[in-house]
């Protein structure tokens, strides 16, 4: 027997059913607790912070130099800028962090243990919780900052949403949303897992993040915002040293660029995955 | 808790009574036991347990020490939250290291008072048979079946962080049988529950033991574990001081005299004639002079010995029964004079 026949005979004989219904659970329990707690609040803060922003500037702003290849610029900015390196980025690190760390501090983390589900289904149920919960709460304020920016330039605006580049931008802005959510989500969620206070490692991730470009190339592909860079639909002139955080030297296609995130993902959830099966419940030492 | 360099060396002096009524596990007896092989476990420097070796039958099985004796320490290894630094355990044939098996067979009560946030009685059972993967009609029969059994229904759509201490241990019970496991772990099950609740669960309890279940309950309260356990372990200091079924363990050790009352038509007669005897310590009138506490060192020969008085000196017997064969003296005679407190 060839090992991919055996491989798939395995695959097929794991309890996919079960599995489904147990990270259905754990995903409408998570849900919950992630989108309505209180200590939430400031992510919410942070997704929605550019929206009033934008609308402000939508109000008051009437000069004459405004067009709406200005304002796209504008909101390239705030996305890479702002969105891509720090509101996704700390939002993910609150979520993602707070999934098994919260758990422990709430001391709460034994009512999943002392349930019959393997410990990488209860880790990959919580990384999807995190992962709708970010998704949607930062692509809402993405989707809400980009309806504003265009809604003041009235039917031009509206033309260049639904008959020009308007909805393919705003598509690819929603993907590398995802995406940004999907690889930053799972490397905060193992740095929960491997040490009690995550942040400082966490910091040490946005430095990485924010000064890889000035390293090789190949050691640049271990950096999420590289892929993510290269997917953003417009690219913002920047002069001179800035356009070091905006230019990819070296571009990959789209399609590793889209897979590198994901693959960067999956190999930080199998160490995840490792980490979990290890955890023990120990609430006096937190 | 002793260090582990404290520890080095407190094997060799230390005594385990081990009585004969829980016999070496064999291959294919391993699957109905709950057991122990030489395992350790260290947090850091500190010791919970050390060299544990036990192997659990069926029934009600009383874990008793003093605070920091590491009863928790060895119901968390059993249960899987805790990984041993040494040795090796199965429970039923499962190693504690694959919950998605284990806790389809054992559930665990644990001393966590802690609930997810905004949770009631009822979704917290419920929550649980859903990640057991049960859809929601059969996971509501079970819940409601559970919150049936330890008295929950009429409070059960409230929050839990409204509950009393009782209710909240009650709740926590509920979700420990609620899949109707075989193998029950209970950690201080007992506390905060008014009198009522607690002759009711002491009941159920017994109850699960009768149908074969492994029922293991940690608690401080010793006349109710000599009441609802088969057999007890006795811990102290991260070890087992003994084992086994509570009148062996009684009788293993030897150290102190068995104390056995007899009351009769003619106690100062039985005493004159018992203290006569080499194995007898003691034999003390009672304040009412209707009885006498003997003292002996071999209770077989003292049973001998009273046959042949009623026959030889026509004594009538009223009651004859073992004045400290129970958790509560055993737990004096091994761990009282190391521990007072409990």
């Amino acid at each position: 027997m060839t090992r991919l026949v055996r491989m798939r005979k395995t695959l097929a004989e794991q309890p996919w059913e079960l599995w489904t219904r147990q990270i259905a659970s754990i995903l409408r329990m998570d849900l919950r607790k992630n989108f309505l707690s209180r200590r939430g609040v400031w992510i919410y803060l942070l997704a929605f912070a550019p929206v009033s922003l934008i609308t402000l500037h939508a109000i008051l702003d009437h000069s004459s130099s405004i067009s709406i290849r200005t304002d796209t610029e504008v909101l390239a900015g705030i996305f890479q800028f702002f969105y891509l390196r720090f509101g996704i980025f700390f939002g993910c690190l609150g979520i993602f962090t707070w999934l098994f760390r919260g758990e422990i501090i709430e001391k709460s983390l034994h009512y999943y243990f002392l349930a019959p589900v393997k410990r990488e289904v209860l880790l990959l149920g919580k990384f999807l919780g995190g992962l709708v919960t970010a998704v949607t709460i930062f692509g809402l304020g993405v989707l809400a900052s980009f309806a504003v920016m265009y809604a003041h330039f009235g039917p031009v605006g509206q033309y260049y949403v639904f008959d020009g580049p308007g909805m393919g931008q705003l598509l690819a802005y929603l993907g590398v949303t995802a995406l940004a959510c999907i690889g930053y989500g799972s490397v905060f969620l193992a740095l929960s897992l491997l040490m009690k206070n995550p942040v400082i490692p966490a910091l040490l991730v946005l430095g990485w993040e924010t000064f890889n470009p000035v390293f090789p190339t190949l050691v640049q592909r271990f950096s999420i915002t590289y892929y993510l860079k290269q997917l953003c639909p417009v690219s913002i002139p920047a002069p001179g040293l800035m356009a070091l955080f905006t230019v990819v030297s070296e571009p990959v296609s789209t399609v590793a660029a889209v897979l590198g995130p994901i693959v960067l993902a999956s190999l930080v959830l199998v160490l995840a995955c490792k980490l979990v099966r290890r955890l023990e419940i120990s609430y006096v030492a937190e | 808790m002793k260090s582990r360099e404290q520890v080095t060396g407190y094997r060799e002096t230390a005594t385990v009574v081990q009585a004969a009524s829980l016999p070496v596990p064999t291959p294919n007896r391993l699957d109905d036991r709950i057991i122990f092989e030489n395992v350790s476990k260290f947090y850091g420097d500190v010791l919970g347990v050390n060299r544990v070796n036990l192997s659990i039958p069926a029934g009600v099985t009383g874990l008793v020490g003093p605070n920091g004796s590491g009863k928790t320490t060895l119901m968390n290894l059993m249960t899987g939250l805790i990984r041993p630094t040494e040795g090796r355990i199965s429970v039923l044939g499962l190693p504690p290291n694959r919950p998605e098996e284990l806790f389809r067979k054992v559930g665990y009560c644990t001393q966590f008072d802690s609930f997810p946030k905004g949770v009631t009685g009822f979704s917290f059972v419920y929550n649980t048979l859903r990640l057991h993967g049960l859809d929601d009609r059969e996971a509501g029969r079970l819940t409601h079946e559970a919150l049936q059994r330890v008295g929950m229904t009429e409070a059960a759509f409230r929050k839990v962080a409204g509950y009393s201490k009782g209710m909240r241990q009650r709740i926590r019970l509920a979700q420990s049988i609620c899949h109707h496991p075989t193998v029950l772990v209970l950690d201080e099950p007992l506390n905060g529950l008014d009198p009522m609740a607690r002759a009711e669960s002491l009941e159920l309890f017994q109850g699960l033991g009768r149908e074969g279940l492994h029922v293991v309950i940690s608690s401080h309260i010793l006349h109710e574990v000599d009441k609802m356990a088969d057999q007890v372990i006795l811990m102290s200091s991260g070890y087992v001081v003994a084992e086994g079924q509570i009148h062996a363990v009684r009788t293993e050790v030897k150290e102190h005299p068995m104390q056995i009352l007899v009351r009769c038509s003619d106690p100062n007669l039985l005493a004159s004639r018992v203290f006569a005897q080499d194995h007898v310590v003691e034999a003390k009138l009672n304040d009412d002079g209707k009885g006498v506490l003997v003292r002996t060192r071999d209770a077989d020969a003292f049973y001998l010995l009273l046959n042949q008085l009623v026959v030889k000196d026509n004594i009538a017997l009223e009651t004859v029964a073992p004045a400290d064969d129970d958790v509560n003296s055993v737990y004096q005679y091994l761990i009282g004079s190391e521990n007072k407190t409990i």
